[in-house]
């Protein structure tokens, strides 16, 4: 049956037939049958030598598509980077769907087919999956969970840690900062900038997979995304021997998001990405690590923002345009609802 | 960040601080009146660039912190009613009534909703005619003339379900009645964005009834470390004026569109400051002519009034005869994520740029 005209009802979470119609018409053409019998309640995955590392992520997104991507996209992206970001190579996800009654079959499609085709390109495969539709008014639209496992070699346990962060390091972040953010708020209150901002939604496997092949100069990767840069470095540095020194400057950010965030009275530093990591380096590899993160798509405005130094231990300090200089705290009551 | 790069210039910097250094000979105490200004001076750490001699203190010039409790506890009064919907910008939401917050409100079922500007409130009129949309204005000069241009909007549109609930303030006043209260201050940097709409002559009374200089300053640092030489030398000299440093936006007469606007729609009235009470002539209220979109007329609220700040001083701060440092619930009972006082919610408020841009070293 065509989607036109169809929504979604009570019944297609019933477990029923109204259920395994939805399986067989909608999540099985795009995500494919993975092990015979398709996809079943649980998964069985293969054994292998590397460790599993294994992570989940909600998403609640408003609106659910936005400049750059939609919900489905972003489930996927989020918990590949997740795994990425650990040093793990993402393998499998897992997908559940609360959906509301009412919500366009159309619409959910259009949905699944990117988190499908963002899943392929990411090399991952989503094999385990749920569905539960609540009353029209119980849930906004959509909300997706991702449950992902990756497989990681036992030399890059310190990535996650930090265990080899040391003085003299530095900082590097592999693009522009707040594009997500201001993507998605400009989508949902109708925000018109002259030059329109668009989500950094991607999914990083490929981009650290390649540095982590090719130097083991890597002391430390995040994903920077709720709570911003200043967030994620601040935790990092949180009750260490060691500080970080930021240079404004010389950190990413795109002018439409700049002056967004001046007309809004926000700050770059603590807005959300979904597509940039952030990574304590060995110096002497440094050049090494910004041409291969240069050399990628999702890493073309690569800079180094940053030191780690023995100065102000525990703190991170940004040395401002003009020389002043200032303390950086963790996210603290501003924030933005439902970015993600 | 290259925006508004030649503003940004470090080497520009560098050379105002040295003119700075060399001719700040005595003491001087400059205030800013805009809460864009303190977030710029606290932002690009500019107290740490200054010499010791130089002060910076904040006055009453971010709009969310100079809000009465009353006028949250009657917008959260509206929210409960029935089909009212009580439309504000999101810093407002957070502000400490007496009783809760808006956000509170909000969230045990009232009807709010976060706008960016009085045309979202008044589209949301339109979509919800069931509803009473009653959008909070509160601001300076520089929001009131989009205020005004909205309230003719829904005259123009003939909408009966829009409201306004105004604690709008004029800037002027409120600088007489800091200097007037015996606040120390030898120069203002006074407020771009307001002066962009008022021009320059409104402060003219500034060094003409009391002696003191006043620069109207832009937001960059560049522009705020100009405007700091500029009082310094008009300190030295001995010869208060009205300078623009922000001459690339502000003219002496303003926007007199913008002006004409407000006085079209709005009238003026003795109007409640945090930090100073009741000051004469300082505020706008809709005209008669104007007055069916008026809240206060739509259902009498009965609130008990309460203006006890416990031991905040965000008054005291507001006035520029405290800092933030000296509150004994700055960064402990007092922080962004759980604010006692108004001056702690707004990025643009003192205590809160004071607490997000602590300075190092």
């Amino acid at each position: 049956m065509a989607d036109k005209s169809r929504n979604i009802l009570l019944g297609h979470g019933s477990g029923g037939e109204l259920m395994q119609e939805l399986i067989e018409e909608l999540f099985i053409p795009h995500f494919g049958r993975p092990f015979p019998g398709g996809l079943a309640d649980s998964a069985v995955l293969p054994v292998s030598s590397l460790l599993p590392v294994f992570t989940t992520d909600s998403y609640v997104v408003d609106p659910i598509f936005f400049p750059g991507g939609n919900i489905g996209k972003l489930a996927v992206c989020g918990t590949v980077n997740d795994l990425a970001v650990t040093g793990a190579t993402p393998g499998f996800i897992s997908a559940g769907f609360i959906i509301e009654e009412g919500f366009p079959v159309a619409t959910l499609r259009e949905i699944v087919i990117s988190m499908a085709m963002e899943a392929q390109s990411a090399g991952v495969r989503i094999i385990t999956g749920d569905t539960k539709v609540v009353e029209k008014g119980k849930a906004d639209k959509l909300f997706i969970n991702t449950s992902g496992i990756g497989y990681m070699d036992q030399k890059h346990l310190h990535i996650h840690t930090g265990k080899r962060v040391a003085y003299g390091d530095l900082i590097i972040i592999s693009g522009y900062t707040g594009d997500h953010s201001i993507a998605v708020l400009s989508a949902r209150e109708s925000l018109n900038f002259s030059t329109p901002a668009v989500s950094d939604c991607a999914s990083l496997g490929g981009l650290t997979g390649g540095l982590l092949a090719k130097t083991d100069g890597i002391h430390w990767m995040r994903d920077v995304t709720r709570g911003g840069l200043a967030t994620v470095i601040c935790e990092l540095v949180d009750s260490k021997d060691y500080g970080a020194s930021l240079v404004e400057p010389s950190i990413p950010v795109r002018e439409t998001v700049a002056s967004a965030c001046s007309m809004l009275g926000m700050d770059p530093l603590y807005l959300a990405n979904e597509g940039k990591v952030v990574m304590v380096a060995d110096k002497k590899e440094a050049d090494t690590i910004l041409k291969i993160l240069k050399a990628h798509p999702l890493g073309t405005g690569a800079a180094v923002i940053g030191e780690i130094n023995n100065i102000h231990p525990g703190e991170v300090v940004l040395s401002t345009a003009i020389g002043g200089s200032r303390l950086i705290n963790p996210l603290s009551g501003e924030q933005l609802p439902r970015i993600c | 960040m290259r925006l508004i790069g030649e503003y940004r210039e470090r080497k520009r910097a560098e050379k105002l601080l040295h003119h700075i250094r060399s001719e700040a000979t005595g003491d001087y105490t400059f205030m800013e009146v805009c809460g864009g200004h303190t977030h710029a001076i606290r932002g690009f750490g500019i107290p740490g660039l200054l010499p010791d001699n130089i002060r910076l203190i904040s006055g009453p010039g971010c709009p969310v912190c100079v809000t009465s409790r009353s006028f949250i506890d009657q917008a959260i009064s509206l929210a409960g009613i029935p089909d009212h919907v009580v439309a504000s910008f999101g810093d407002l939401l957070r502000v400490p009534g007496s009783h809760g917050t808006l956000e509170k409100a909000k969230a045990s079922g009232s009807g709010v909703a976060m706008v960016y500007s009085v045309n979202e409130a008044i589209t949301m009129a339109e979509k919800n005619k069931n509803k009473k949309i009653i959008f909070l204005a509160i601001g300076f000069e520089t929001t009131i003339p989009g205020n005004a241009s909205g309230v003719l909007e829904a005259e123009r549109r003939n909408l009966k379900n829009f409201f306004v609930l105004s604690s709008q303030k004029i800037m002027p006043p409120a600088m007489k009645a800091v200097v007037k209260g015996g606040t120390r201050v030898n120069g203002f940097i006074c407020p771009g964005h307001v002066s962009v709409i008022t021009g320059s002559r409104i402060f003219e009374f500034l060094p003409g009834q009391f002696g003191i200089g006043c620069v109207i300053s832009g937001f960059e640092p560049v522009d705020i470390l100009f405007s700091v030489l500029m009082l310094v030398r008009q300190v030295n000299r001995r010869e208060p004026t009205v300078e623009v440093q922000y001459s690339r936006a502000v003219k002496p007469e303003g926007n007199i569109k913008a002006i004409k606007l407000m006085e079209q729609v709005f009238r003026l009235t003795d109007e409640w400051w945090r930090g100073f009470g009741i000051i004469p002539e300082s505020g706008l209220q809709l005209k008669q002519r104007y007055e069916f979109f008026d809240a206060r007329k739509l259902v009498p609220v009965n609130v008990e009034e309460s203006e006890d700040e416990g031991a905040c001083i965000c008054g005291e701060i507001l006035r520029g005869v405290s800092t933030p440092g000296m509150c004994p619930l700055f960064g402990t009972g007092c922080t962004p994520s759980d604010p006692a006082g108004a001056c702690m919610v707004s990025a643009e408020g003192a205590c809160f740029a004071y607490f997000k841009y602590r300075d190092h070293g």
